[in-house]
């Protein structure tokens, strides 16, 4: 495990589904939900615990949707 | 729905590391889905916001898909003719010189519409700041050919690819605002993978301390994906804006200081 733990919270219902942070996501946390929000847009979810919080995903998101946390982790 | 693989502990106020900035008004944007204007948006307002300078900065929106850049940007702001947001942007600076002013506009109005405002208030070496987003394309009325279209690149108006004998060749508006003297720093940036996005901040960031000094007139074109107008998806458009823009609009500085790079 590495030293830094990351956790991404997305808010659904203003995901376009344009997969831009799948893309740039080092350790492919997101991957695109079959189901659909209030737009009719498939929103990114989160699909595992990798999630360092690089950042990557909330950069590069054009609608601002991804908020990232970071928190060191002490690792026995 | 409930979250599979949420992290509670982690998930506190004092652990964010990112998050959209306050100053982008909380409404859904009216861009495509990854559409490169969200992001250039937020970079140009977390500059704004890590500078504090929102109260004392006035921006101009163009028309074309920007056009309603002042319904999501939380400063004051104001709309331009079709193509005269630099004209408009030189006498808000006369007016105000200690106000930072930035025009936003896209390739269709400022490389074709506003050629003449844009290359005399470049000329002119006026204290403003041009953020120029070129994706090659009219995007907001349907994809036409505009002046930075590429060579062979199919448009609702060159159907059968641009013909430079008929159409002209492309525009590199940049290269040419680079030599002229007014202009202090003149760079080309991308904003579809975070490391281009965080280097697209950092050239708002400079452009927004040149005119904090009063060097002169500091240009930034982002070069961005029309995913609708290319009729790809976003991932794909930014595949292909890798493989045919960036050959064509190299990225990097091109003027720094008033030097040429």
């Amino acid at each position: 495990m590495g030293k830094f733990q990351g956790d991404i919270v997305i808010n659904t219902e203003r995901c376009k589904g344009c997969e831009v942070c799948v893309a740039a996501c080092p350790f492919s946390v997101i991957a695109m939900s079959k189901d659909v929000n209030g737009k009719g847009y498939h929103f990114a979810i989160k699909v595992n615990d990798e999630c360092t919080g690089c950042t990557n995903c909330g950069t590069v998101c054009p609608d601002g949707v991804i908020t990232v946390y970071r928190a060191k982790v002490t690792t026995e | 729905m409930e979250e599979l693989f949420a992290k509670p502990e982690i998930r506190k106020p004092e652990n964010i590391v990112y998050k959209k900035t306050n100053l982008m008004i909380d409404r859904p944007l009216s861009y495509c889905p990854g559409c490169g204007h969200g992001t250039t948006h937020r970079m140009l307002m977390e500059v704004i916001e890590e500078m504090g300078i929102q109260e004392n900065t006035i921006g101009v929106s163009p028309v074309g898909c920007s056009v309603l850049a002042y319904d999501f940007l939380d400063i004051d702001m104001l709309g331009a003719a079709h193509g005269r947001a630099p004209a408009l942007a030189s006498a808000i600076k006369r007016l105000w010189p200690n106000r930072f002013v930035f025009t936003y506009q896209g390739d269709g109005d400022l490389a074709a519409i506003g050629t003449a405002e844009t290359i005399h208030a470049c000329n002119r070496g006026e204290n403003i700041t041009i953020i120029f987003i070129n994706n090659g394309i009219y995007g907001m009325t349907g994809g036409q050919m505009a002046p930075t279209t590429l060579e062979g690149m199919r448009t609702a108006t060159s159907p059968y690819g641009r013909d430079i004998a008929t159409m002209g060749y492309p525009l590199k508006i940049t290269e040419l605002i680079a030599h002229l003297p007014g202009v202090n720093y003149v760079t080309r940036q991308a904003v579809h993978t975070p490391n281009h996005v965080r280097k697209t901040k950092k050239a708002i960031r400079k452009a927004f301390e040149i005119q904090k000094e009063k060097k002169g007139l500091s240009f930034i074109e982002v070069v961005s994906n029309c995913n609708s107008g290319w009729k790809l998806t976003p991932v794909q458009a930014n595949k292909w804006m890798e493989e045919n823009m960036f050959p064509f609009y190299p990225l990097g500085d091109m003027k720094i200081d008033g030097k040429l790079v």
